[in-house]
């Protein structure tokens, strides 16, 4: 992310996507972020894999994903299974690790990404972006 | 054997003692935790523990802390960032919690560490959203902290039982869930890799059980 975006981009909800894949995590941010329009997007990042690019969750690259897309306004995380699950809701009870305004969010991965980066691009406050990606949940396709 | 005093002081050497045997029995126990794995899970159980208990056993070889609750506390640290699998944050909880628990006593004794182990095991409960009888680590963990109110010798002997006792068990959590009754009939990884690291507590104790007794 450029230095341009990161003014632009000022006080918006910023997005982690946190799958055993860094494949996964990093191609759903590109959707999401693809899908929210050609303005100004919320920041989102990838925490996908190990640090060794296998498949599994690394909190480091959770925590720093997280750092890099907090603009004081609050971050989201998404989350596939398990251990990311896991290790997001064990982040979340030590102080010191993730931005004050961190929260897990209870939505399906791809449908909740999408739905939360939507939200945030268009300045919603945290509280909104977590409901419109926990509301994924009710939109049924069959 | 009598049944062992509470006294028996446990100070921080103590516990990096433990978590140094733990990171040797895993060693030793990987590739049969990651055989157990890879019949309901996704084979990585031993190989997760073996990155995770590697850490541990660095850390504390560099900086030892002073207090069993600070030991612990590193040591569960060190297993959430480390292990990439959900073992790390459910053992990483269980030592973080139980360090918490003891506070900052430079020593305890074995009645205080179970009761501390307790606390441990119903934050893991919490955070997994498991109970006794889902074959999860729990299966061995409540048992053994219960029985560690009597003896080290008792606590592994009832964390042996329990992880014996998940053979049958449906599992409800995590990937084994899956599977269904296809679960049934494979010894928990989790409920075993816990009951090895109760079973090296009692050996770092002095209080094993006799050898041919337990599995």
């Amino acid at each position: 992310m450029s230095a341009g975006d990161a003014q632009a981009d000022a006080g918006l909800v910023g997005i982690v996507l946190v799958s055993h894949s860094a494949a996964v995590a990093s191609s759903v941010a590109e959707l999401a972020k693809g899908l929210a329009g050609g303005g100004t997007t919320a920041p989102v990042a990838a925490a996908g894999g190990t640090p060794d690019g296998g498949l599994g969750t690394s909190s480091e690259l959770i925590v720093a994903a997280a750092a890099e897309v907090d603009r004081g306004a609050g971050v989201a995380l998404l989350v596939d299974v398990g251990s990311a699950v896991l290790t997001v809701k064990t982040l979340l009870l030590d102080e010191d690790e993730l931005p004050e305004n961190a929260r897990l969010v209870d939505a399906p991965f791809v449908e909740g990404a999408v739905a939360a980066t939507v939200t945030a691009s268009a300045g919603a406050g945290l509280d909104a972006v977590v409901a419109a990606a926990t509301e994924a949940y009710d939109y049924r396709k069959v | 054997m009598a049944e062992q005093e509470s006294g028996q002081a446990l100070d921080a050497a103590f516990f990096i003692r433990w978590l140094t045997a733990c990171a040797a029995a895993v060693e030793r126990e990987a590739s049969r935790l990651t055989d157990l794995d890879a019949a309901i899970g996704d084979a990585d159980h031993g190989s997760n523990l073996q990155r995770g208990f590697r850490a541990v056993a660095e850390v504390l070889a560099k900086d030892a802390p002073a207090t069993p609750g600070a030991v612990l506390t590193l040591a569960g640290r060190q297993l959430i960032s480390t292990v990439g699998g959900a073992s790390g944050p459910l053992y990483g909880t269980l030592l973080r919690r139980t360090g918490k628990a003891l506070g900052d006593a430079a020593e305890v004794d074995r009645a205080a560490l179970a009761d501390a182990l307790g606390q441990g095991v119903a934050a893991v409960a919490q955070l997994g959203g498991a109970a006794k009888g889902d074959k999860t680590m729990l299966d061995a963990l409540e048992p053994a902290v219960d029985a560690l109110a009597t003896s080290y010798e008792g606590a592994a002997r009832a964390a042996e039982e329990g992880a014996v006792a998940t053979t049958p068990l449906l599992a409800r959590k995590g990937r084994a869930s899956y599977l269904g009754e296809r679960s049934i009939d494979h010894q928990d990884p989790g409920a075993t890799s816990a009951a090895l690291l109760v079973t090296t507590l009692a050996e770092i104790a002095g209080q094993a059980p006799a050898a041919g007794s337990g599995q």
